[in-house]
């Protein structure tokens, strides 16, 4: 990464234990980061490294039990529910599972508007509103028209996804958190999810913050990967130097155990 | 020398019927064969009739799900003639299993995992004394690299890719001809994934079963574990091969596409441009008569839309349904490649 860069999101000693005494948890140990300003960083280990612990700090929805995040280089402050409200505006999320993503009560015209009134558009005469929905629909190749008057639970998981994103489109936040976006959803809108969520961030200037277990996916979108093992980063860097020259026994183990096309896949490492 | 057909298939059709008395054919004259010691791969996007192939082919079918035409042959015995009791307390677990995606929810919580076992074995077979139960649990979960004292576990205690091999072992201890495996691995991370799927290779060679379905949407998956993959879109058979032809030398455009989807941490993966396949598979209420790809396929002709498509067989078991010839549609792939050759270049 170049130096003149800004940095967008950036964390020192952030740890966060569970329990205490003997029944304690470290679920992220200590881990030192700075997130650049429209970058795709992606955070990859296995199930129970840390990785979702600490997307859920750095969103703000649990305190960090040690260490610091800052944004934009100032120290986060989310001490009370309108700060946090504040701080919501510039950092959104996507979870991995779109069916529980959504207000079942709410119809798909209200989950828009309500990403518009978010961004102070709630003045805004109806047709312009529509417009910018419609903008928001064909940007992720759904059709305005198709779903207005429908429920999510109408449309597939794919869709829902999409759907999703459009939201972000309309929320134009500084940081996406994408925790496994793609884990549900079959490998064909899968590509489809990657390019529209990269589209975005080429749009935008975002930061994407992508959290997944595939390496194959992070070596696809990512500008700079993190390897996670058991709360901490054991190795960072361009997705080249991470998947192609990994350094770590850990990061070799995660690499050899994604099944390839054109290299052998080695079953007898486990 | 030809070998033993373990899973024959003949024009299976199957359709759900529902709440609006409405027909969806999702699996249509499916036809298929699979020999002893091979596994066969099912790959497509979702919607596309996997999961309802797989279902279909156990032979016991309950609402919304019916039986409509074809055979199923398992290592010479029609099932489809059978009684549907008979079917399940003959065949289901005895000669067909099934794992399904969340098998491991099939665990009873409140059930140590070898008193699990204790009701699937008396189910088939009532006399089974428990010590015959616990040696026979005991050796085949030694034989696949599980550790013994699970047995005396509660699900709770147990990993969620621990629990899913407890049920893979579960699933073939009354040594099945036949496994269908549906996304095993799929609701598990990258190294679970790869002990089930060592487990799944190790269950062929140690005997335990005869022969293997593998359904999945991960390509490079299934191309690592099974000799053969067909492609499902919209119901249909529309490619059929080795994984080596079917990943390396796709036919169907649909086929194609699907391989420019794959994502795997290779050199040279940065540089391609990933393809989705635009649209969305055909409503299977009410689907198109002629060529079921055809409104997505960029490659469409006015003939595609006039009649319903044939699957053609090229030889050695390979088959494609399309209306154009092999050679056609390789020139098209080809001449494909290289204008991204070119742009690729240019940038």
């Amino acid at each position: 990464m170049p130096d003149d860069k800004k940095s967008c999101l950036s964390g020192s000693g952030l740890t966060k234990i569970f329990g205490l005494g003997r029944q304690k948890t470290v679920a992220v140990d200590h881990v030192d980061f700075n997130f650049y300003e429209g970058e795709i960083v992606s955070i990859v280990g296995e199930s129970g490294s840390g990785k979702t612990t600490l997307a859920k700090m750095l969103l703000g929805l649990i305190n960090p039990t040690e260490g610091e995040v800052y944004f934009q280089g100032q120290k986060r402050d989310i001490s009370n529910q309108k700060k946090k409200k504040e701080y919501w505006k510039s950092i959104q999320a996507i979870f991995q599972d779109p069916y529980s993503s959504y207000n079942i009560f709410n119809k798909i015209d209200a989950v828009l508007l309500d990403c518009i009134n978010m961004r102070g558009g709630r003045n805004l005469p109806h047709a312009k509103k529509v417009e910018l929905m419609t903008e928001a629909c064909s940007f992720v190749s759904l059709k305005f028209e198709e779903l207005t008057n429908k429920y999510p639970f109408e449309l597939s998981g794919g869709q829902m996804q999409r759907l999703m994103i459009a939201r972000i489109f309309l929320l134009k936040p500084k940081i996406l958190l994408a925790d496994e976006p793609t884990s549900m959803i079959d490998a064909c809108s899968r590509a489809t999810i990657l390019g529209m969520l990269m589209n975005l961030v080429l749009e935008t200037g975002m930061t994407l913050i992508f959290i997944t277990h595939d390496l194959g996916l992070a070596y696809y979108v990512s500008d700079t990967i993190y390897i996670m093992e058991r709360g901490k980063f054991v190795e960072s860097g361009s997705p080249d130097e991470v998947i192609l020259q990994p350094k770590e026994a850990y990061t070799r183990r995660l690499i050899s155990d994604v099944p390839k096309i054109h290299e052998e896949w080695d079953l007898s490492t486990v | 020398m030809s070998k033993v057909v373990m899973l024959e298939v003949k024009g299976l059709t199957t359709k759900y019927i529902t709440r609006f008395q409405e027909d969806v054919y999702a699996v249509d004259h499916v036809s298929l064969t699979v020999e002893e010691g091979r596994s066969l791969g099912i790959a497509g996007e979702s919607g596309c009739g996997k999961s309802t192939l797989a279902l279909s082919l156990m032979g016991y079918y309950f609402p919304p799900l019916h039986y409509m035409s074809g055979e199923i042959i398992i290592d010479g015995r029609t099932i489809t003639e059978m009684e549907p009791d008979d079917i399940r307390r003959e065949i289901l677990g005895t000669e067909i299993a099934y794992i399904p995606q969340a098998a491991m929810n099939a665990l009873n919580p409140t059930q140590k995992v070898i008193d699990f076992i204790e009701d699937v074995i008396q189910a088939h077979d009532p006399y089974k004394t428990k010590k015959e139960i616990y040696d026979l649990a005991r050796k085949s979960f030694e034989v696949l690299g599980l550790p013994a004292d699970v047995l005396q576990k509660y699900p709770v205690e147990l990993s969620g890719g621990m629990k899913q091999r407890t049920v893979i072992a579960t699933s073939v201890i009354l040594s099945p001809k036949v496994l269908i495996a549906d996304e095993p691995s799929s609701a598990l991370d990258v190294t679970s994934q790869k002990m089930v799927i060592k487990m799944l290779k190790n269950l062929m060679e140690y005997g335990f079963i005869k022969s293997m379905i593998f359904i999945t949407h991960e390509l490079p998956l299934l191309y690592n574990v099974t000799d053969d993959i067909m492609v499902m879109y919209a119901g249909q058979i529309v490619e059929k091969g080795t994984a080596q032809e079917v990943v390396f030398d796709p036919l169907h455009p649909y086929a194609k596409g699907l391989m420019g989807s794959i994502i795997v941490p290779e050199k040279g993966l940065r540089e391609v441009e990933l393809a989705a396949i635009p649209g969305v598979p055909p409503n299977l209420k009410n689907p198109p008569a002629a060529c079921r790809f055809a409104e997505r396929c960029k490659y469409v002709r006015a003939e595609c839309e006039a009649n319903p498509v044939p699957l053609h067989y090229v030889g050695g078991g390979r088959a494609y349904r399309c209306i154009l010839p092999e050679k056609e549609l390789r020139d098209i792939y080809a001449k494909e490649a290289r204008t991204r050759e070119v742009h690729e270049h240019a940038r």
